[in-house]
């Protein structure tokens, strides 16, 4: 099905003309509004594939939640957990409104078919993991997301702009953590420093790769689908991140990291980009993990959603039943 | 870059906390209430019973947390994990007066961290395995409905903090309740596959059902300070609910509760408790020194 409104013959040059007047007048698309076909499949794999990271990103930090060390922090994790869930639900309802289905994006999740950030295929290894996700992965996400308030399709922007608010509220709650840890024992200072090492090269990834290498920004970026490049994105994180290290008191893992007085940015190096495609291909080290998950959570429950499918059918059928009887005796 | 700038959205304060989940530590849901231990309650007692009541929830709480991830649809795993959230709250207000009325001044987390399981006083339906979606949801069927009646009473409590804590709770559970009994319903009258799963969920859950209405001599002396109540007295509500529902499921009347003694308000538990609460406490056992 979709919902993209039908043009008759003949009519698809006046239908592009309008769409290109919005775009260049930074106006939103609606569902409803005509749309050219390349760029609802480019939206539809890119807010399905947020919707994934979504809903894969509940699992490193959510295997925390029952040893979490105290109880404010456990309530703090599984409230985290929870939006992480809420914001996967908006997500795909944002793709739904393009004329795709839900469960067919959950089979495509499931079935490896379609990709979602390749940082959640990193093992989470310890209590200081949760508070750097949620400082540099969270914050890297947000640098991404931000924009993504102004993109060109209205349920997608609007989706990002309480999105976007609740990952800063998260971001702030990580790095609360892991200030209060710096604070604590020098076993907790270890762990954070630990975590910041083997998390900070995967965050620099989410950014995708470099421009050059990346072919699809350039009519994403004309579409307004996308607000910034990669690269720019990445720059922006990295200044934004070293100040906030300072204050924390952790080293990042970049020996060339050095503030660029004539740039006006810090100058930093290059991430692995060898690794950042094997674990984009499947090769991390928790993909198959992470995908079986989900994909076994999605079997166990068939029944269970077969039986709410039977018994709405059941009570529709009887509403119709009282209805009828109702009519004739009438 | 496009003129967002990402830190206006970090520092500036939010006004929006109310939405966050309750007991993220942002509010102090027992702001204005008097802690002052009433005249002629116990210390001693009230703190056993604010455990028993706070454990029940942390507990049912720790099971529920792991359908997070592991629900047959993701609103489920949203709805589980909001009921465990409002549950870890009750029990960290409880655990944190338990602390009060004791006179030692332990905090929730001395309490969830720091005592054995043999100091742990929920009920065994709290701390029985996770099963399948079926059981879980005849679980939280049988825990809210008991629960709910409790709370509506305690909202009375002779106890300031203990009647606060419930008056909050009551519509937490009244949810909670209503959760599970619509998944009981299409569980029941659903699929063939779906009732048996559901029937053999009542037939397990049942037998555990008697000590939730066995009276503990703490609640007992306690309810006759008005501070507490007698679970005996809410037995009956309890059961007219389970029966209705369960009949409007389709599925079969399990008779009366079975007859129930004190066993877990006594710290006397099952073998499930001692590796739930090795994962609780793992990590906070294995930082003595540490701040979070």
């Amino acid at each position: 099905m979709t919902v993209t409104q039908e043009a008759p013959p003949g009519a698809d040059d006046a239908f592009q003309a309008d769409f290109d007047a919005k775009i260049a007048a930074d106006r939103r698309i609606e569902p409803r509004d005509w749309m050219p076909e390349a760029y609802r499949r480019s939206l539809v794999r890119q807010v399905s594939q947020h919707a994934h990271s979504e809903i894969i990103g509940m699992q490193p930090e959510g295997d925390w939640i029952a040893s979490a060390p105290s109880l404010r922090r456990k309530a703090i994790l599984l409230a985290k957990v929870q939006d992480e869930a809420g914001h996967g639900l908006y997500l795909y309802a944002a793709a739904e409104t393009l004329g795709v289905d839900r469960a067919d994006l959950t089979a495509r999740l499931i079935e490896g078919r379609q990709k979602y950030s390749s940082i959640f295929n990193y093992p989470s290894l310890t209590f200081a993991d949760v508070g750097v996700i949620g400082w540099l992965v969270d914050g890297a996400a947000i640098c991404n997301q931000v924009p993504l308030c102004r993109s060109s399709f209205g349920p997608y922007a609007r989706a990002m702009v309480r999105i976007c608010k609740e990952e800063s509220f998260h971001q702030r709650q990580g790095y609360e953590l892991l200030l209060r840890m710096m604070e604590g024992t020098e076993g907790q200072r270890a762990m954070v420093q630990d975590a910041v090492d083997r998390w900070w090269w995967p965050s620099l990834m989410m950014f995708g790769p470099p421009d050059a290498d990346s072919p699809n920004t350039a009519r994403s970026m004309a579409w307004r689908i996308k607000r910034d490049t990669n690269d720019d994105l990445r720059q922006k994180f990295v200044d934004m991140s070293v100040p906030q290290a300072e204050k924390l008191g952790v080293t990042l893992p970049d020996p060339e990291l050095a503030w660029n007085a004539e740039r006006g940015h810090y100058d930093f190096g290059e991430p692995d980009w060898v690794e950042f495609k094997q674990v984009v291909s499947g090769a991390g080290p928790k993909n198959a993990e992470r995908i079986a998950r989900r994909r076994a959570a999605h079997e166990k429950g068939a029944w269970v959603r077969e039986a709410a499918t039977a018994y709405a059918a059941k009570r529709a059928a009887r509403a119709q039943n009282t209805t009828d009887t109702q009519e004739a005796t009438a | 870059m496009s003129g967002d700038n990402i830190f206006t959205g970090l520092v500036e304060e939010h006004d929006g906390d109310a939405r966050w989940a309750f007991g993220t530590g942002f509010t102090d849901a027992l702001a204005g209430v008097d802690t002052t231990l009433p005249e002629g309650v116990d210390g001693a007692d009230l703190a056993l019973y604010c455990q028993m009541l706070g454990d029940d929830a942390l507990v049912q709480a720790q099971r529920l947390v792991d359908w997070v991830t592991d629900a047959p649809e993701l609103e489920e795993e949203v709805a589980l994990a909001n009921i465990a959230l409002d549950l870890l709250g009750q029990a960290r207000l409880l655990l944190a007066r338990a602390g009060q009325a004791d006179g030692t001044g332990r905090d929730e987390d001395a309490f969830a961290y720091r005592r054995a399981p043999r100091e742990f006083r929920n009920v065994h339906l709290a701390e029985a395995p996770r099963g399948d979606f079926a059981r879980a949801v005849v679980t939280l069927l049988v825990l809210s409905s008991h629960r709910l009646a409790l709370f509506t009473r305690l909202a009375d409590s002779a106890d300031p903090v203990v009647a606060a804590i419930a008056a909050k709770g009551v519509n937490e559970l009244a949810y909670h309740r209503e959760y599970a009994v619509s998944w009981a319903l299409r569980l029941g009258d659903g699929t063939p596959y779906s009732h048996e799963r559901a029937a053999e969920a009542v037939a397990d859950v049942w037998p555990l059902t008697g000590e939730l209405f066995a009276a503990h001599p703490v609640e007992s002396r306690l309810a006759a300070r008005g501070a507490a109540v007698d679970p005996a007295d809410v037995r009956e509500e309890v059961h007219t609910v389970l029966t209705r529902v369960l009949t409007e499921a389709t599925l079969p009347a399990p008779g009366p509760f079975p007859e129930g003694t004190v066993a877990g308000r006594e710290g006397r538990h099952t073998a499930e408790l001692a590796p739930l609460l090795e994962e609780l406490q793992r990590v906070a056992r294995e930082h003595p020194e540490a701040t979070w």
